[in-house]
């Protein structure tokens, strides 16, 4: 298998919510890996709710949430600011850049 | 990776580290944004990533029983056991993403042999009865390492523990209960039973590590409480836990040493031996290849079908922006599952859920 | 722990609707509680052959579903072929406990699922097929899912209570069967060449199965219409077929089915008086 061709497996991070009952908030449970939004939302159903059809479930992209920052004093406008974890080997790099 | 705490520091750095070390100081949780040390973060990544391929190869010494389970009350529940132990890799694996780490990588570092699971799964299940046995002891003795890990000072990792602990229960008393149906069975049956504990006794109390004075991780992971309790305190529990169990069963622990110390008020045990461990983690177990041949070759198998369904989600995307009529595989893009069916599902289920 | 509650409380509604998690799911009884006469004008012999080829269709299923376990694709796909396996499970232990109350023998699980031989069982010959690729297991779901839904649909009112109870509970499962097949067909229908090339293979080594379904119970309508819009959806085109001859609803099988059934009775013929 090419490295190109590994990386297009790669099925892009989701971000998944939960809510339990009516009358409450959805919740974040955890993320999963799917190709698209309908196959989150059938992973999320079976491994976050397993399978319980009374929860209603949002899957969001991961790199589509923005985050504010906790504890630092990050300065505005700078760049980093807006994912929604902070380390470096989190954004894809390509295998001949070397030593990263 | 290494453990090395040093790195760039920016000139907030020093107020940043102090920060963290009262967080954890305080006993509160460290979460993803947080700013942590680089050895921090390579521990939890290490750990996680150990834990979570362990829950994936550890599918598979009971994962062959499936099939042959001899009644089809026990084929459900192996089932659905193996099945829990693949929504434990998940989560862990999610924990560790939290932390930058990549689940792709993760399991290329697994398949490579870079990265470690829990030796206990390199060996061999040759009966029925290990079934029940690992159920015992592997899902007792991962009860006593992961329990303290729900207070784990990285929340993602405590909180997916919480989860997984919950299920880790049920999968040791179903154990219990089989080797306990078993021994009410035939001869055969309860010689099938002890000839396992004596396979087993010694690997489960090895998957504690080695002792406290010769494990080099676990002071740094005491210190940032990422780990609550050392090796040798955790593998006393387990002792002291499984001892009565054993003799209500029915059956003999295979230690000659083991005897309770009264002026202690714990249990006496035998030294495991320590080479047989390094050699298994060094990769010399009886089934260390067959393992990870079967992980390498179902992630390589698999790559097609991975490919597939990121070439369709691309296609779609692109067929979406181009605003073309739509072609195969028409679908909404779908951000909330709330179907007319879960509605009334949930209207259903209001009443009798807690 | 403050953050630890939001957990707790997902998990809390679980531990009492036990059908939701694996393990809580009454694997003692499946039929406790529920009246389990067989009616006055039911025919005992024909509920009970109904009740059989649809259990050993269930059970050789999830046997072959088994097989995938630690093999699948991608890890959330393991958690999905183990849903699917375990609800055609549950299906074969309720319809079997059904068949030995119709048949007057009162046999038990088990005896049917460990103690008959290849020419006992009344499953179609599609289900025993090995797995093959990926692309071939989900067109076979695809196929017996839309098959059983269908059929099942038309038992929920069945004069027979229990079953008309057992296929209740089936049609939730059975439609999550045939959309998780469905999308993931359309899905390898219009991924990449490869993915086309080995799912247009499979539906041509499923046609001329396709016979055997239709002949015994009238839902052919209906899942042809599934089958075509879900492969026109996928790009694919439905092969004509020609029906092979033989029956798995008379006992008479693939070679595939003897050895499978050999690795299922293993332990349990190995042990006569054991008690698991």
């Amino acid at each position: 298998m090419s490295d190109e061709q590994a990386t297009r497996a790669n099925w892009p991070l989701y971000e998944i919510f939960v809510r339990g009952k009516r009358g409450l908030n959805h919740v974040h449970v955890g993320s999963l890996h799917a190709a698209d939004d309908r196959m989150a939302l059938t992973h999320a159903r079976d491994l976050y709710t397993r399978r319980n059809e009374g929860v209603s479930i949002w899957a969001v992209r991961s790199e589509h949430i923005a985050a504010s920052t906790r504890d630092e004093k990050d300065p505005f406008f700078e760049p980093s600011a807006d994912k929604v974890y902070r380390h470096p080997t989190f954004y894809d790099i390509p295998d001949d850049v070397p030593h990263i | 990776m290494t453990d090395a705490q040093a790195g760039p520091a920016g000139p907030a750095e020093p107020e940043l580290h102090r920060h963290f070390d009262a967080t954890i100081a305080r006993d509160q949780r460290i979460e993803p944004r947080d700013w942590m040390p680089d050895g921090y973060r390579n521990t939890l990544i290490r750990q996680i990533a150990q834990h979570a391929h362990s829950e994936i190869i550890g599918m598979q010494p009971e994962g062959e029983w499936i099939t042959r389970a001899p009644s089809l009350r026990r084929k459900a529940i192996l089932f659905a056991k193996v099945q829990d132990e693949a929504g434990h890799g998940l989560y862990l694996y999610s924990a560790a993403e939290t932390l930058g780490a990549d689940r792709a990588d993760l399991t290329e570092r697994l398949i490579a042999g870079r990265q470690k699971y829990s030796s206990i799964f390199n060996y061999p299940t040759p009966t029925f009865a290990d079934v029940g046995v690992i159920g015992w002891f592997v899902d007792g003795a991962a009860i006593c390492n992961q329990v303290p890990l729900c207070r784990s000072s990285y929340g993602p990792y405590a909180r997916a523990m919480v989860r997984i602990c919950k299920e880790e229960s049920f999968h040791q008393r179903q154990g219990y209960e089989l080797l306990m149906t078993m021994m009410r069975g035939t001869d055969a049956q309860r010689e099938m039973v002890q000839d396992a504990v004596n396979r087993w006794w010694w690997p489960s109390l090895m998957m504690f590590g080695p002792p406290d004075d010769n494990s080099p991780n676990s002071a740094a992971s005491m210190a940032w409480k990422i780990k609550r309790h050392s090796n040798d305190e955790l593998r006393q529990r387990f002792v002291d836990m499984t001892v009565p169990q054993a003799e209500k069963l029915g059956v003999t622990l295979p230690d000659p040493e083991l005897r309770w110390n009264e002026e202690r008020g714990r249990h006496d045990f035998g030294t495991p031996d320590w080479d047989e461990l390094m050699r298994v983690i060094k990769g010399g177990g009886p089934c260390n290849a067959q393992r990870v041949e079967r992980r390498r070759s179902a992630h390589e198998d698999g790559a097609w079908v991975r490919q597939a369904a990121a070439a369709h989600a691309a296609k779609q995307q692109a067929r979406a922006a181009g605003r073309q009529t739509p072609g195969p595989g028409r679908q909404t893009p779908a951000a909330e599952q709330q179907t007319p069916a879960a509605e009334r599902s949930t209207d259903a289920h209001e009443g009798a859920a807690v | 722990m403050s953050d630890d509650h939001v957990y707790m409380t997902l998990a809390e509604g679980h531990d009492d609707s036990d059908a939701r998690w694996a393990f809580g799911t009454g694997f003692e009884d499946p039929l406790h509680g529920v009246d389990t006469t067989v009616p006055a004008g039911v025919d005992r012999e024909d509920l009970a052959a109904l009740c059989l080829a649809l259990g050993d269709d269930a059970l050789v299923s999830a046997q072959r579903l088994a097989e995938w376990t630690t093999r699948a694709p991608e890890l959330e796909e393991e958690v999905a072929l183990a849903n699917i396996g375990l609800d055609l499970l549950g299906q074969a232990r309720l319809l079997y406990a059904r068949c030995g109350q119709a048949d007057g023998t009162g046999r038990g699980e088990d005896a049917y699922a460990y103690f008959r031989d290849p020419d006992d069982f009344r499953n179609v010959r599609l289900a025993e097929l090995p797995n093959g690729d990926f692309a071939f297991s989900v067109v076979r779901l695809l196929v017996l899912s839309s098959w059983r839904l269908a059929h099942f649909e038309r038992l929920t009112r069945d004069p027979d209570p229990v079953l008309a109870a057992v296929a209740a509970k089936g049609v939730k499962e059975l439609a999550y069967h045939r959309q998780w097949a469905a999308e993931w067909a359309v899905r390898l229908g219009d991924g990449t060449e490869e993915s086309r090339r080995r799912t247009q293979a499979a539906l041509g080594q499923v046609a001329p199965y396709l016979g055997e379904l239709f002949s015994a119970f009238d839902v052919r309508d209906e899942v042809v219409a599934v089958l075509g819009q879900v492969t026109e959806a996928a790009g694919l085109s439905m092969p004509a077929w020609q029906p092979l001859p033989g029956r798995g609803r008379e006992g008479r099988h693939t070679e595939h089915l003897a050895p499978l059934l050999a690795e299922l009775q293993s332990v349990a013929r190995a042990h006569p008086g054991a008690t698991w």
